[in-house]
């Protein structure tokens, strides 16, 4: 962008407000004009410019044809990110919208091969902080192995949005031969967890304004596409994947025992969770069950092969401390039970709704 | 990294149940005064462990699930005026008043807010004079000091848009209470732990002596509340109904006489209304004629009128253990955490919502073992 600003702009009908801004998001930003023309230039194509996506066509065309020709099937899904603060301890929104659109693909062991992104800019937003999620976008996209091919900004009035609102839909490719659901799981197969349970949802928490504890935990956002090639690569007979997300475990347990039709047994004492964590949810009444992860999956595996997964994940970077939680049961259908560390029982029930708002 | 392993406790959890099974020689009914008290039990089974004979009765113990509708309404009505900012903790903002709750009111446009501190809503109305703050002061003895803290902070500060509903409630008249009404079926009390933290002891002991029944002073892990079980149940075998402090390393007799000091310059006792249980003498809190100036109801001229709760609601009953969660014909189906009727499922520390939460509707088709 050139410092001085050509006399034509002042005649863009699409671009009402000061032209001459450079450190906030204007409502010219979004209106499609010269603007709008420099950000994509200064930010975007900056950050995650690539070949397909400089040719800067209304859409992207994409040829899966030799995918295809070896049996490899589409997958596609979406995912809108809202997350309060922008920023926190582990991460950001540009972190999340990645992986978290990354994971869902993962989840059905697709490999993720390409990534859109929609922006809704607030008025008034920092430029300077639009290039720092821009770049985070851009590191987990190059980390996740993704092409950014289509992208879009929207700019609404200061006041109607939140700063920064991101939408990513992901495209991805599942093998030929690998099939996972939760039709596939039955009684006797084990649970496991990749790691600790609650680190993001709890640093979300700690980030928040007012919260009046200093605390060491990071949030766990993480692309799990690799950790699943490396499961599925010991065991193609994974039966299926979850990563639990909003409504931490519980909700991906419970999903899975009514989808499954069988009941899910959990060892309280074998939950992994972070002592930090545990403290900082005893003190605020949550349950590390119910608090949303953004890098740690659930798989339910043959109990033939469980120590044989256990063992890939514990040497993958992503599945370090990945622990066997539990069992697939063919008593109490669609319901999951937990043994607590006294001996106890009490059913795990489907959350009402967040324990928190706004974590992802 | 933890896996949280608790062999030791479990260890000790199985000699507390052997040692109650040898005690206990008829049933007794026991009544857990608080809701911290209530989830733990639930939450880990213990109740369903115990030996058979001694029932636990999940007592009044949730300061969200005994405040009354009125109470709710008025919260409202000031939520309402567009010139306040309301804040309250966060269950709070769920509990149904007569009709609607406060996020209801959150989504048509009041500036309602949860805060985890009353010192958080002074900081605010610091931020924000422009805006009239009111925090909604619910709790008992435990998170009535921070209440009356902010109420001389705001003083000191000379805050002139700050002020407070109270709605501060006190645990003793209420177990009086219950042990008073007619149907009772309590003949021990595990009083809370955290409460005779910040009062001591000793208030319990004229009640002990009052309704001879023993009352045992817990913490909230599973082994502090077998050991409070264990030694009220003796009680109770032996014919003694005296005062116990089972949690020596929190309790002492003469409780924190600081923070009894601020409730003292701050607050005076009056009459208060319980959800379920009806007006109970001298068992709440109002401000002293000197914080009388904070009082956001006189401030703004707001009173709401009492109505009746849900007649197929019977927290009532639950509160005075009479019934069990499960035995209402409400509970689970028309009556859940999303759509509550009363109080006691309102709260996560209700009764109703403890049940609802460890699925102990469902729990029946859990095959024994």
């Amino acid at each position: 962008m050139s410092d001085s600003v050509p006399a034509h702009d002042v005649l863009q009908p699409a671009c009402p407000l000061p032209l001459r801004e450079r450190d906030r998001v204007t409502l010219g930003h979004g209106g499609g004009g010269i603007l709008s023309a420099e950000l994509i230039d200064e930010v975007f194509l900056t950050a995650f410019g690539n070949p397909l996506l400089e040719r800067r066509g209304d859409a992207c065309v994409l040829d899966l044809a030799a995918e295809i020709a070896v049996g490899g099937r589409l997958a596609c899904t979406t995912d809108s990110y809202v997350v309060r603060p922008l920023f926190f301890p582990g991460g950001s929104i540009g972190d999340l919208a990645v992986n978290g659109t990354v994971n869902d693909l993962a989840m059905m062991a697709a490999r993720p091969r390409y990534l859109t992104v929609g922006f809704i800019l607030e008025e008034g937003f920092a430029i300077a902080d639009l290039r720092r999620i821009a770049a985070a976008l851009a590191a987990a996209a190059s980390r996740a192995g993704v092409l950014v091919i289509a992208g879009d900004t929207k700019v609404v009035e200061r006041g109607h949005g939140d700063g920064c609102y991101l939408n990513t839909t992901g495209l991805g490719v599942v093998p030929q031969g690998i099939e996972l659901g939760p039709d596939r799981c039955l009684p006797g197969d084990v649970v496991l967890v990749s790691g600790p349970l609650g680190d993001h949802g709890m640093a979300i928490m700690a980030a928040r304004e007012g919260f009046g504890f200093e605390t060491e935990i990071t949030s766990d956002t993480a692309p799990l596409h690799d950790l699943v090639a490396t499961m599925l690569a010991v065991c193609p007979g994974v039966r299926m994947l979850r990563d639990p997300t909003r409504g931490g475990v519980a909700a991906s347990l419970n999903e899975i025992a009514t989808a499954a039709g069988y009941g899910i047994e959990i060892d309280e004492g074998s939950i992994p969770v972070r002592p930090a964590v545990a403290a900082a949810c005893d003190l605020l009444g949550l349950d590390p069950l119910l608090v949303a992860n953004e890098g740690r999956l659930l798989a339910i595996v043959p109990a033939a092969a469980a120590d044989a997964v256990l063992a890939c994940m514990r040497c993958h970077e992503h599945g370090g401390h990945a622990t066997r939680i539990g069992r697939i049961v063919s008593d109490h259908p669609g319901l999951v039970v937990v043994r607590t560390t006294i001996g106890g029982r009490r059913v795990l029930p489907l959350p009402l709704g967040e324990q928190l708002p706004r974590i992802c | 990294m933890t896996t949280r392993p608790q062999d030791p406790v479990a260890e000790r959890v199985r000699q507390l149940l052997a040692e109650i099974g040898r005690i206990v020689t008829r049933p007794w009914a026991v009544m857990e005064v608080c809701g911290g008290q209530t989830h733990a039990l639930v939450r880990s089974g213990l109740d369903e462990m115990l030996p058979q004979g001694v029932e636990m009765i999940h007592g009044p113990g949730c300061p969200v699930c005994v405040t009354p509708t009125v109470t709710i309404d008025t919260a409202i009505a000031l939520a309402r005026l567009p010139q306040v900012t309301l804040c309250s903790f966060g269950d709070m903002l769920r509990v149904p008043g007569s009709r609607e709750d406060l996020f209801a009111v959150r989504a048509g446009g009041g500036d309602v807010r949860v805060v985890y501190s009353p010192l958080d809503a002074v900081q605010l109305a610091r931020r924000h004079p422009e805006r009239q703050v009111v925090f909604l002061a619910i709790g008992f003895e435990t998170t009535a000091p921070a209440t009356a803290q902010a109420a001389m902070l705001a003083r000191r500060l000379r805050l002139e848009n700050f002020s407070l509903l109270v709605a501060h409630v006190l645990v003793p008249p209420a177990v009086e209470a219950i042990l008073r009404s007619p149907g009772t079926r309590v003949q021990a009390v595990l009083a809370a732990g955290h409460v005779c933290s910040v009062m001591g002891t000793s208030q319990y002991e004229p009640v002990a002596a009052r309704w001879r029944v023993p009352i045992v002073v817990t913490g909230f892990e599973p082994v502090d509340l077998l050991e409070g079980i264990r030694r009220a149940v003796l009680q109770l075998e032996q014919g003694r109904h005296e005062l116990e402090n089972a949690y020596p390393r929190a309790v002492t007799d003469r409780g924190n006489e600081a923070a009894q000091q601020l409730l003292a310059e701050v607050f005076e006792c009056c009459d208060r209304s319980w959800r379920g249980l009806g007006v109970i003498r001298r068992s709440g809190w109002r401000l002293t004629p000197a914080y009388r100036g904070l009082d956001a109801g006189e401030r703004f001229g707001v009173a709401a009128a009492a109505e009746e709760p849900s007649s197929r609601c019977r927290s009532g009953e639950v509160l005075t253990g009479a019934i069990k969660p499960c035995g209402c014909a409400a509970f689970g189906g028309e009556c859940t955490p999303r759509t509550p009727l009363g109080p006691t499922m309102v709260s996560s520390e209700g009764a109703c919502a403890a049940y609802y939460h460890a699925g102990r509707r469902r729990v029946a088709v859990l095959p024994t073992g």
